[in-house]
């Protein structure tokens, strides 16, 4: 154990240790109920697409798939920066961690761009579902459950993009402030999980929505 | 309490297998592989969950109770998918109305 100050530790836990293993499981309690908010799109969208297989090809086709992979690489390299974050916050190098902090925002940032650049662009051509919904062909009204489907998934992802940029922005600020030292960097870490977990639900959505039906 | 700390050269290593990861799952829905289309490009998804689970996540270093969490999400999701398909997978199975 460290022989650091120990003003972080709250009254209600033994040792530092213990404060943060309860603070890291609580967080993968919260990861659980993510997955289950997330859980129910992926299930309406398997569901749908076992039933019309189809027109979800048919549909996915308008997605842009170089966007989807560069955006993939983007949140990789976000998810990349973030964990060398945390290696700064437990070496207790600040202005690494600021540093690499303020570049996954950036990073973040880019994401969020090249998604509005793509929702922009599906307006335009009439694919978002609703009154002036276009689509050619035999399967036009199950096509738009895809893109409903589409539009909810990279929705509620991109909120919870723009939700890890303000804990980022707020961890930096802390950074600045000094509340973080070898001994104590559990709000690193913690927001570290979320962000990873960001980029998991997009490691599901990438294949999901941009991929299908490629061949043939 | 930093004694578990990643060296730089492993978690640069991890984000190249997942960019080559996410250059193969692009590659593989160009190739005809049948029904196992989903099934390969869902093979390397979980694939680059589990290395970002493991090495970004850190939990190689992880207490039994985070496990315990993150496998339990896993299974409720796997509850929720498998009962709900037990359902529209039967339906009409003896091709009476309502049965």
């Amino acid at each position: 154990m460290t022989t650091e100050s120990t003003a972080h530790v709250a009254h209600h836990f033994d040792t530092a240790e213990q404060q943060q293993k309860a603070a890291t499981f609580g967080m993968w309690v919260f990861l659980i109920t993510e997955i289950m908010m997330f859980g129910g799109l992926f299930t309406a969208y398997i569901v749908y697409r076992w039933m019309y297989p189809d027109a979800f090809a048919e549909a996915s086709h308008h997605l842009d798939t170089q966007l989807g992979a560069l955006n993939t690489a983007v949140l990789l390299a976000s998810s990349l920066t973030m964990a060398l974050a945390v290696r700064a916050s437990q070496l207790g190098e600040k202005k690494q961690l600021i540093r690499r902090l303020l570049l996954t925002i950036a990073l973040g940032s880019v994401f969020l761009g090249v998604k509005a650049y793509e929702y922009a662009h599906k307006f335009e051509e009439g694919l978002v579902p609703g009154a002036f919904f276009r689509f050619d062909g035999p399967h036009a009204h199950h096509a738009e459950l895809f893109f409903s489907l589409y539009f909810g998934m990279t929705g509620l992802h991109a909120v919870h993009m723009i939700i890890g940029v303000g804990i980022l922005g707020t961890l930096t600020w802390m950074a600045a402030r000094n509340r973080f030292s070898p001994a104590y960097y559990t709000p690193v870490e913690i927001g570290g999980l979320y962000w990873h977990f960001v980029d998991l639900v997009w490691i599901y959505l990438f294949p999901l929505l941009y991929l299908l039906g490629r061949h043939g | 309490m930093s004694d578990h700390v990643s060296s730089k050269g492993l978690l640069y290593s991890i984000f190249l297998a997942l960019i080559a990861l996410t250059a193969l799952t692009v590659w593989a829905a160009y190739q005809d592989f049948g029904a196992f289309n989903t099934v390969v490009a869902m093979a390397i998804a979980t694939f680059k969950a589990v290395l970002v689970v493991v090495f970004f996540m850190e939990m190689r270093f992880g207490q039994p109770l985070s496990w315990a969490a993150a496998i339990t999400g896993i299974l409720f999701f796997a509850l929720l998918v498998g009962l709900t398909m037990s359902d529209i997978l039967t339906r009409n199975l003896l091709g009476i109305p309502g049965s």
